[in-house]
């Protein structure tokens, strides 16, 4: 048996991408904060964020952060909670405004203002034409949050355990009294004992098998908050990003449609005229991942092949700015300038330059609109009444506020990461001087001991890889762009054969203690069958389309009976829903057209 | 194609000798990446086989490993680079990068490296208030432009532990470390230069850099290292930013 140790801290704060770290920026300022993270937090992957984070800035035309609301609204097709959209947009401008205050590197305008680009779904709601409102530095926004926030952090001398893998949160009743983590590199176990615990873990996009996400991220925050108790809200919403590299995901921000990039199928059309007239390429990213996959099956992809073209080449776009009589023209250095990371990925892995070719893209499964639920401080639902469980927290792609209801728009995740990764600090530093530190329960630590060494002394026949494999497959020809009753049916069949194939029939090679992280991945897959288990339960369940959750079977939206959140949680194996009203302030339900 | 893997394997807990895996792998694409390759045989072959990644697109800078003897990001370097068009055969050899403690196969102890990126102070350091108007600091697009290159360093290490100077004495800071403060000495917003200027004028600073080029070539972003090196050289002997 490993060692455990035991730390006590006011706050533990676990995932240190942008929301855990803004969190832990404000939250040490006033209580003794730990921050434990299973990657070095540079690596996280807020760092793969290309295009922008938006703010009504206003800084090159008119906005203001109503018309955000209002576009987030539409873009989740009403199911967003709008009390939680105004706190977004509204702050979003204060937040942009203080990461560069703390030395983010925004591209400028010739004024010297922090320069915007289009993005999908973003508007000027009178002439209903795209604003320019996503705030960028190059296309690796995402990278100068992450490198930034650290750095502060650094500054700010916050106490980082690196390389510390969070396995189980610490439940007792309705509180919280910490989390455990086993340290990679001795694999010992550690218990972080506090009054308060956040969960800042990001998303799960490695349940699919074509994704944006990267390897890490593996669900384990949700998958954790789960397994004690806590609902998963509207988790049938997962985002396919339209634009990914062929066959390997890796995703072509939006933001070259803000430039002016295109799709082409095989016969050379701009289908996305006929999916979304008005603002067609910039359409919500679920209506232009429906409209490609429609596009695919109906024979016209590239030569016949599952992917259609993203053409940003000057030539093409020129013609077509031309043609609805724009002004604007681009040129090699605007792409070489302003999407050089774009460049370099399709140079590198498909050997293609974006000045001269067009892309081979396809839909990449990209982000969870679901998870834990939380209100706008940030605190976790116990249900779906809005009972509270003290002590715990969450905030970022982990957590479901909810402000992207059943479609997020491109460049709102690293809003709501700054947002309530600051409010969840504020909201922390002020509360955990006269929170009660709880007694450790006896043997905290033992059950999920036990599944380690279950895992680690396992004599099976299936390596982990198989069954991720197999619940991949399943995941995307099942619960992907479109769905039916009868796909997910087969879905759940399947997962359920890979959950009892993981609990009796699996083995790893490892058998060691230090970086195990043949180990580590296993108890990874078990995260990810979890919460693809919930998706598809909670997807075969709502019968209607909303936003990401695309129905062969029920197409149409139906407010009726659905305009509502899921909740849902698992007691004695038994899968229970309940379901908390949507929040609709200004902005009436009506019909969603691009 | 056929690719002859040899990786350079380390487990403290079984012996304290290093030793050559080889490794065969089939069906192997010309545009698979190092990576996919490391995953094959760790996912079918040998789950031991311990390594760091995340992103799999050379954005995180966790892969940063020694192949066929250059420093490079696997998840960015493709089998096709090591097999001539037309061949069907490849060998590829690789091993943790040099100059930081190996704690297992390709993982090697980063705490060095992150002491030295945390002495050159790299953090935006501004005392002023901020603007009356509660808006961003201006900065002219020029004024951005100049610490461009630098804000691109994902900390992946290739560049300091392909630098000879670094590997004969490992108190200097580093190519890496020099370019984080590149990245604040030239940002017009920043009011510290002279202080990081000190750090890296010290007797482990600049003056270590022997200008060898090592690590702009191993440099997966493209950030030119060298150059920052020298601008700041230039910066220390003339007292002008
Ligand atoms: C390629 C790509 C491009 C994107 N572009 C944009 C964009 O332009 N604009 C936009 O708004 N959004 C974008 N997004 C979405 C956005 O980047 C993510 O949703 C967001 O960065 C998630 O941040 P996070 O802080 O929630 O989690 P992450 O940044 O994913 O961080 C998760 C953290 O949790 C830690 N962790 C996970 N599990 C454990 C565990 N068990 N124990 C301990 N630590 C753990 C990890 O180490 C890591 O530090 C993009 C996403 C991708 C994939
Ligand atoms: S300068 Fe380049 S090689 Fe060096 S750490 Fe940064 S990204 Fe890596
Ligand atoms: S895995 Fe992220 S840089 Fe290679």
């Amino acid at each position: 048996m490993s060692q455990i140790h035991t730390h006590q801290h006011d706050a533990i704060i676990v995932g240190a991408g942008g929301a855990g770290l803004m969190a832990a920026l404000y939250a040490s300022k006033k209580s003794n904060v730990a921050v434990v993270s299973k990657l070095y937090p540079t690596r996280s992957h807020t760092g793969a964020a290309q295009g922008g984070i938006s703010a009504a800035l206003g800084n090159v035309e008119e906005d203001n952060w109503e018309w955000h609301a209002f576009d987030t609204v539409k873009g989740s097709d009403y199911l967003a909670d709008q009390d939680a959209v105004d706190v977004l947009c509204k702050e979003a401008i204060d937040a942009v405004i203080e990461l560069e205050h703390m030395g983010l590197p925004f591209d400028r305008f010739p004024n010297g203002k922090i320069s915007q680009r289009r993005f999908g779904g973003h508007t000027n709601n009178e002439t209903k034409k795209p604003v320019q409102r996503a705030c960028h530095a190059a296309d690796r926004t995402g990278h100068m949050i992450l490198q930034t926030l650290y750095q502060q952090c650094i500054k700010n001398k916050v106490n980082f355990f690196d390389e510390y893998h969070v396995v189980d949160l610490i439940r007792v009743g309705n509180a919280v009294a910490g989390v455990i983590a086993v340290d990679v590199a001795t694999g010992d176990f550690h218990i972080f004992h506090g009054k308060a615990v956040m969960f800042a873990t990001g998303g799960w996009g490695r349940c699919w098998e074509v994704t944006s996400n990267a390897h890490s991220l593996t669900g384990d925050g949700a998958a954790i908050c789960f397994r004690r108790g806590v609902p998963m809200e509207d988790m049938e919403f997962f985002q396919f990003h339209p634009t990914g590299i062929f066959k390997l995901g890796i995703l072509i921000t939006e933001g070259v449609r803000g430039e002016g990039g295109i799709l082409l199928n095989g016969k050379g059309e701009r289908f996305m005229e006929k999916y979304a007239p008005t603002i067609k390429d910039l359409a919500s990213r679920d209506v232009v991942s429906r409209a490609i996959f429609l596009e695919l099956r109906d024979g016209n992809g590239i030569n016949g092949q599952n992917y259609v073209h993203l053409d940003v080449t000057p030539k093409t776009v020129n013609k077509y700015f031309e043609l609805a009589g724009e002004s604007r023209r681009i040129t090699r250095e605007d792409i070489e300038q302003k999407l050089p990371d774009i460049a370099d990925f399709t140079r590198t892995y498909l050997g293609i330059d974006p000045v001269e070719e067009p892309m081979p893209i396809q839909p990449t499964a990209h982000y969870a609109m679901g998870g834990i639920p939380t209100d706008v401080d940030a605190r976790v639902l116990a249900d779906a009444q809005g009972n509270i469980i003290t002590g715990l927290y969450a905030a970022g792609e982990v957590a479901c506020v909810s402000v992207h209801g059943a479609n997020r728009l491109g460049t709102n995740s690293l809003v709501d990461l700054v947002v309530f990764g600051r409010r969840a600090g504020m909201h922390i530093a002020e509360n955990v001087p006269h929170m009660e530190l709880l007694p450790l329960p006896k043997d905290a630590a033992a059950s999920v001991i036990t599944e380690f060494e279950r895992l680690r002394t396992s004599k099976g026949k299936h390596k982990p890889y198989q069954l991720r494999q197999r619940m991949q497959k399943t995941m995307t020809d099942n619960v992907g762009v479109f769905r039916t009753e009868e796909s997910m049916n087969a879905a759940l069949a399947e997962l359920k054969q890979l959950r009892e194939e993981y609990m009796g029939n699996i083995t790893i090679d490892d058998k060691g203690r230090i970086f195990n992280t043949d180990l580590l991945e296993a108890w990874e897959l078990g995260c990810l069958l979890e919460l693809a288990e919930v998706t598809a339960y909670a997807a075969r369940n709502r019968q209607e389309s909303r936003g990401g959750h695309a129905r062969e079977d029920y197409p149409n939206r139906d407010d009726e009976n659905w305009l509502k959140h899921s909740f849902c949680q698992k007691d004695d194996d038994q899968f229970r829903l309940d379901y908390k009203p949507v929040t609709i302030l200004r902005y009436q339900p009506k019909e969603r057209v691009y | 194609m056929q690719v002859q893997l040899r990786i350079r394997r380390y487990n403290p807990e079984q012996s304290n000798k290093p030793w050559w895996g080889d490794y065969t792998l089939q069906n192997v694409n010309r545009t698979d990446t190092v990576l996919d390759l490391l995953h094959r045989v760790k996912w079918e072959i040998d789950g031991t086989l311990a390594l760091r990644r995340s992103c799999a697109h050379g954005v995180c800078g966790s892969d940063a490993m020694r192949i066929n003897g250059a420093n490079v990001l696997a998840c960015k370097t493709l089998v096709s680079s090591f097999s001539r068009e037309g061949s069907n055969q490849a060998k590829i050899q690789v091993e943790p990068i040099l100059g930081l403690p190996v704690q297992k196969d390709l993982i090697v102890n980063m705490e060095p490296f992150f002491e030295h990126y945390r002495s050159v102070l790299p953090y935006m350091i501004n005392n002023d208030p901020a603007p009356a108007d509660g808006r961003e600091r201006l900065q002219s697009p020029e004024d951005r432009a100049r610490f461009d290159d630098t804000t691109k360093c994902i900390l992946c290490a290739a560049c300091t532990t392909s630098c000879p100077s670094f590997w004969a004495n490992d108190k200097y800071v580093g190519p890496a470390a020099i370019v984080q403060a590149h990245r604040f000495i030239f940002d017009s917003r920043d009011q510290a230069p002279a202080e990081r200027l000190q750090v890296v004028g010290d007797t482990f600073g600049v003056w270590r850099c022997r200008t060898a080029f090592n690590c702009t070539n191993a440099c997966p972003r493209e950030i030119e290292v060298t150059k920052a090196i020298a601008e700041v050289k230039i910066a220390l002997a003339t007292g002008e930013v």
